[in-house]
């Protein structure tokens, strides 16, 4: 359904997304999941007609990006990032609008249940003007299904909405998602988990990782982190947790706190916590500390510089002298 | 052209949703007013015939300064607010949304040119002939065009700005420049002057329309101003794609 080959966008002499090549299928939800900055708006806007890119080619719902875009856009529904809306309109007069300009047929019924199903009917004689961040995100959302697109590409669609919507939307774009295709960007990892079949991790402007989120979640569950506690300075226990097998390392943070990062394998907490308290120490915590997002990045980023660095042997390289990094630091 | 409609429709709705309609609209009448009153005094005073022209020649100045006002949140304004990025992706071309927002210009002048017709409907009720409905036509014609053709500029001049006020005198720049291109050389013949006159508003629109003659070359020069400008407008919006 989407089939991005070689994608690359530069604006001026800043590269913004540098030869993505991806695919979604029909019947598909793919997470393009990525810190600010990655280039994920940028992908999107390319996807949806709104502008073309510097290199690569794209096809959507069938038909090519460049040639054939008027078409393409016929078949997309688009959520863009800020939910551009005009305020002095109200609910249905915009949603009105939209659904005559993608020429739906039997308007006023659509109209009526698309706000049925984004919850928003109730505010229908609103103006957007004095609508929520959440209830704007929600007449977005159902600007986008007005006209039953094949492709459904939403940038950041959960932004801004309490959970109740949350699950109200997830649940909706699985709906969606099983008979059609599905693009969504989110910085959260949990979203991307939950809802996704696939995971796209992009990070200045490159693809970094492409998996199932389990798969995904298992690879970047390896590098675990947990904290350790205990009472007093915890003299003597560096040297024991040090012997354990399963631990790829142990730092001192202060008296008495370790730092401990765990090789991937079988969950190692049941012998450290059997450790310390067998030698006499009083344990006071033993936490497994989530990898935030950010985290995840700068490990895989890092990878992918050590993994290059080490592909061009001979060469003497500095820290941060391998392709990508310099964007990412920045 | 279906979508331009609807582009149009919408756009026109939004006039009467923002003040600045109203207050062009009062402004507009308000000027006319004043002038009628004078003209209309100064005609019993000294017995000669007022001329309904006038007031239509009047309607056409005071464009040259609302035209910009009604224009300049066309095009800009959905490039500030990024409203732009959802009629992009959407099954519209360029040209249909730059018509669409001049078509609904155009409709709310045309709503305008209605009310200034009022006082050329009172004269006619004080004139004993009756007042001479050709030439009158004819000067509605010519501001139909002309209208027209500023109002172009104007979506011209505001797909350039995503700000509203540059987008104003932007527009009022470019709409005098076409009204004085030609006075320089008012006086003069040969080939650079003969050009400038055939480029300007105003030898259009005074020398022939406003004496009660329809020409075909006048239609036919503020016709092409209008699809140049509109063209124009749909390549800039087209260019800010690639940018
Ligand atoms: N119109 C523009 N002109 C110049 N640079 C731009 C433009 N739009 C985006 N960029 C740059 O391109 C890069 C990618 O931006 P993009 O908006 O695609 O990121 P993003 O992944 O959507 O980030 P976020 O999570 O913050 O929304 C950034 O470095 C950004 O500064
Ligand atoms: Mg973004």
């Amino acid at each position: 359904m989407i089939q991005v080959e070689g994608l690359t966008k530069r604006y001026g002499e800043r590269t913004a997304i540098n030869k993505l090549t991806f695919h979604a299928d029909k019947g598909e939800i793919v997470g393009f999941l990525g810190p600010n900055g990655a280039g994920k708006t940028t992908t999107m806007r390319i996807l949806t007609g709104y502008m073309p890119p510097s290199e690569g080619k794209a096809s959507v719902a069938g038909f090519d990006l460049l040639t054939q875009s008027l078409e393409v856009r016929k078949r997309v529904g688009y959520l863009p990032e800020n939910v551009p809306l005009y305020p002095e309109m109200s609910v249905v007069q915009y949603l009105d609008f939209m659904a005559e300009l993608r020429q739906v047929p039997n308007r006023n019924e659509r109209v009526d249940e698309v706000m049925e199903v984004v919850h928003i009917a109730d505010r229908a004689e609103s103006f957007v003007s004095n609508l929520s961040k959440g209830l704007r995100q929600r007449v977005g959302l159902a600007q986008a299904l007005l006209h039953k697109p094949e492709v459904l590409i939403l940038d950041e669609p959960m932004e801004g909405l309490d959970p109740q919507q949350q699950i109200e939307v997830k649940r909706l774009l699985r709906e969606v998602g099983a008979a059609q295709t599905v693009m969504l960007s989110t910085h959260i990892l949990a979203h991307a988990q939950e809802l996704c079949d696939r995971v796209i991790i992009i990070n200045g402007g490159q693809i970094v990782a492409e998996d199932t989120p389990d798969r995904l979640s298992a690879q970047i569950a390896g590098g675990r982190r947990l904290q350790l506690e205990v009472d007093g300075d915890g003299d003597g226990l560096l040297a024991e947790l040090r012997a354990l097998p399963g631990l790829s390392s142990v730092r001192v943070v202060a008296d008495g706190r370790f730092e401990i990062e765990t090789a991937p394998g079988p969950d190692v907490r049941p012998l450290i916590a059997s450790t310390v308290v067998g030698g006499g120490w009083k344990l006071l915590e033993l936490r497994r500390e989530r990898l935030s997002l950010e985290e995840i990045f700068i490990q895989l980023t890092r990878e992918e510089a050590e993994a290059a660095a080490a592909a061009e042997t001979g060469a003497p390289l500095a820290e941060g002298q391998a392709p990508g990094s310099d964007s990412a630091a920045g | 052209m279906r979508n331009a409609w609807t582009v149009a429709k919408r756009e026109f709705n939004m006039y009467f949703a923002s003040p600045v309609a109203y207050a062009v609209a009062f402004g507009l009448l308000l000027v006319q007013g004043l002038f009628f009153y004078a003209d209309f005094g100064s005609s019993v005073l000294f017995g000669a015939p007022p001329d309904p022209t006038r007031s239509v020649s009047l309607f056409v100045t005071l464009l040259l300064f609302f035209a910009p006002a009604i224009t300049m949140r066309l095009m800009a304004e959905e490039q500030r607010t990024g409203t732009l990025e959802l009629l992009l992706t959407a099954p519209v071309r360029e040209w249909e949304l730059v018509t669409g927002k001049w078509l609904a210009a155009f409709g709310f002048v045309g709503l305008l040119v209605i009310l200034n017709a009022t006082y050329a409907v009172i004269l006619s009720r004080f004139v004993t002939p009756g007042l001479d409905v050709g030439s009158l036509a004819a000067a509605y014609v010519g501001l139909f065009l002309a209208a027209g053709a500023m109002l172009a500029i104007g979506v011209f001049g505001s797909s350039l700005f995503s700000n509203q006020i540059a987008a104003f005198f932007a527009i009022m720049g470019l709409v005098l420049v076409m009204w004085v291109i030609s006075y320089p050389v008012q006086n003069e013949t040969g080939l650079l002057a003969s050009v400038l006159k055939h480029l300007s508003f105003s030898d259009h629109y005074y020398t022939n329309f406003l004496s009660g003659v329809v020409n075909l070359t006048d239609v036919v020069y503020f016709v092409t101003v209008i699809v140049l400008f509109l063209f124009l407008a749909a390549r800039v919006v087209e260019s800010r794609r690639w940018r």
